[in-house]
């Protein structure tokens, strides 16, 4: 593609580490672009910018190191990136909650139509994403002079550790005054991986009964280092925590493994699972909607099911 | 005196999410005639939301908007229903304009209006741009306070706190802000008979999209709607031990 197409890709980081969806990205990025640059924003960014200096495919990492940089709000960041947007064709972000909410607001400051959740880049302009909650794909062009994206991650491979690390360079920031401020974050502390990252998902429906019952799920989530995940009826009936909830109105995961352990496999359900590589059904209503999805399918007793796959996985 | 005087929230009109939705033949969308269609979900708890501030004295109307052709108006009725003062129905062809041009005309509402608060879903069931919310607010010079599951009202601040990815995040916003509604932040009423009936009798200012003349960037094209790949058709096993051994050596994906 042309010499002269350029990509700035915005990390995001949490506790001066760099989180894996950056390098997805930037595989996306560097599909667009001959040229990449990462910004890294924060009050203290050496040791992210040194991460991402590592990958593989980056032209320079730049830093916006300022101490109301501590926590990302899009007021803020908004205002940093689009400081810097002249001269990048493309500006992408992960489909993170964070990026969706800068995203956006970046856009709209350099009055580009944003492009949400891309899963496949298909030209210089042309991009791929979901509708209707995976129940359809659009394939969309953007007429925009800066390209403003937000990427699906699970739909991009990690880009390749580099040895000649790239350059980085601080970069000049203006103040802005914002009238959002930050005042509390309150991280769920699970040593489970996140809903959206992780390589096996299990699930629970109201098929489990009740909230003790979901307990069942832990054993065999803890035996495959597995997230665990609700449907919305598990949800609505109180079983399980709003933020275990997958589907159109919940998360949409794309692990290697989905189990869903009695769940009847509503279409809102099945939406948020469609990228998933393997799904398995185990439900006792035969007739459940889920076997029409499922990979593999197992009719019977979950609360029989279950203590048998934990001894033999 | 209540914190804030107007309340803006907008409604879009969109296929109802119980609905299997079909992509057209010739591939230029998503079939929306003849499907029922309802209250993008994410409106409705933004509509609640509002009604609710209203009911705590904390506001003291609440304008429903809604952007569309004429049978956007039946949207604009639920939320009447529901409990907002008066509607607004910016009238327009495209049943589903770009989020951009969306924040554009809504930036003309505000200035028309001057609500101290915009409520918003945080995307539409359609086109699931999540975008609206956070380009009005950037257009409007405003504080966001996006996938919010709960909001309280001091005297010039918002609390919003916020659905991330792993948790939740508290932010202070000054007023005037916006809001968009994450699922948990409320469970929306049911409009009794009786309201749907007073609903009938309040009022909708009908404007013509033409009249705000506002300059709208050319927006995306969509060049094709297609399904997603088919998944393969799957088997059934007989037990437990076959689920294992099927997993482990023909998906190999545990070890």
């Amino acid at each position: 593609m042309s010499d002269t197409l350029r990509a700035l890709v915005v990390a995001e980081h949490a506790s001066g580490v760099l989180k894996p969806s950056v390098s997805r990205v930037v595989t996306a990025a560097a599909q667009l672009a001959s040229s990449v640059d990462v910004l890294v924003m924060g009050d203290s960014c050496a040791a992210v910018a040194k991460q991402a200096a590592a990958l593989e495919g980056i032209s320079r990492v730049l830093c916006a190191e300022k101490a109301w940089l501590k926590n990302p709000l899009a007021e803020t960041s908004a205002h940093v990136v689009k400081g810097l947007a002249q001269g990048y064709a493309y500006i992408l972000a992960p489909a993170s909650t964070e990026g969706k909410n800068m995203v956006p607001r970046l856009a709209a400051l350099l009055d580009s139509h944003a492009i949400s959740d891309i899963i496949a880049i298909e030209g210089k302009d042309t991009f791929k994403r979901p509708i209707y909650a995976g129940n359809a794909l659009a394939t969309v062009q953007c007429h925009d002079p800066i390209k403003v994206l937000t990427v699906r991650t699970t739909a991009f491979a990690p880009a390749a550790e580099s040895n000649t690390p790239a350059d980085i360079a601080s970069v000049d920031v203006t103040d802005i005054e914002s009238a959002a401020t930050f005042v509390k974050q309150a991280l769920s502390e699970s040593t489970r991986p996140e809903l959206t990252s992780a390589r096996v998902v299990i699930s629970g429906g109201r098929g489990l009964q009740s909230s003790d019952n979901f307990k069942l799920l832990e054993s065999l989530a803890d035996k495959l280092g597995a997230a665990i995940g609700a449907s919305r009826a598990a949800v609505d009936a109180g079983y399980a925590p709003n933020d275990w909830q997958v589907g159109q109105t919940g998360k949409i995961v794309a692990p290697e493994l989905y189990m869903a352990v009695g769940i009847s496999g509503a279409i809102q359900h099945l939406a948020g699972i469609k990228d998933a590589q393997v799904v398995v059904a185990i439900n006792k209503d035969e007739e459940a909607p889920i076997f029409q999805f499922a990979d593999y399918g197992l009719v019977g007793d979950l609360f029989e099911v279950l203590p048998q796959l934990v001894k033999k996985v | 005196m209540s914190a804030l005087e107007t309340i803006l929230v907008t409604v879009k009109r969109v296929v109802d999410y119980t609905i299997h939705i079909r992509v057209k033949s010739d591939n230029s969308g998503v079939e929306t005639q003849n499907v029922k269609m309802s209250m993008n979900p994410f409106d409705e708890i933004a509509v609640e939301e509002a009604v609710r501030l209203k009911e705590k004295k904390h506001a003291q109307q609440v304008i429903a908007a809604t952007i569309g052709p004429a049978a956007c108006q039946e949207t604009l009725r639920t939320a009447l229903a529901m409990g907002a003062d008066r509607g607004i129905h910016v009238v327009c062809d495209d049943p589903s304009l770009p989020a951009l041009h969306i924040a554009k005309i809504l930036q003309q509402l505000v200035a028309k209006e001057k609500p101290q608060l915009v409520i918003m879903g945080k995307q539409a069931i359609d086109s699931d741009n999540n975008q609206c919310g956070q380009m009005l607010a950037a257009l409007l010079d405003w504080p966001q306070g996006t996938f919010a599951s709960e909001v309280s009202v001091s005297d010039k601040h918002l609390e919003v706190t916020r659905e991330i990815d792993g948790g939740l995040e508290t932010l202070r916003l000054s007023l005037p802000a916006l809001v968009t509604t994450d699922l948990r932040l409320n469970t929306p009423r049911f409009a009794s008979l009786p309201n749907i009936m007073q609903a009938k009798r309040k009022p909708i200012e009908q404007i013509p999209l033409e009249s705000l003349s506002i300059a709208l960037p050319k927006p995306p094209t969509t060049l094709k709607v297609e399904e997603p790949p088919a998944r393969k058709a799957g088997v059934m096993v007989a037990d437990v031990d076959d689920l294992v051994d099927k997993l482990r050596n023909e998906a190999k994906v545990i070890p």
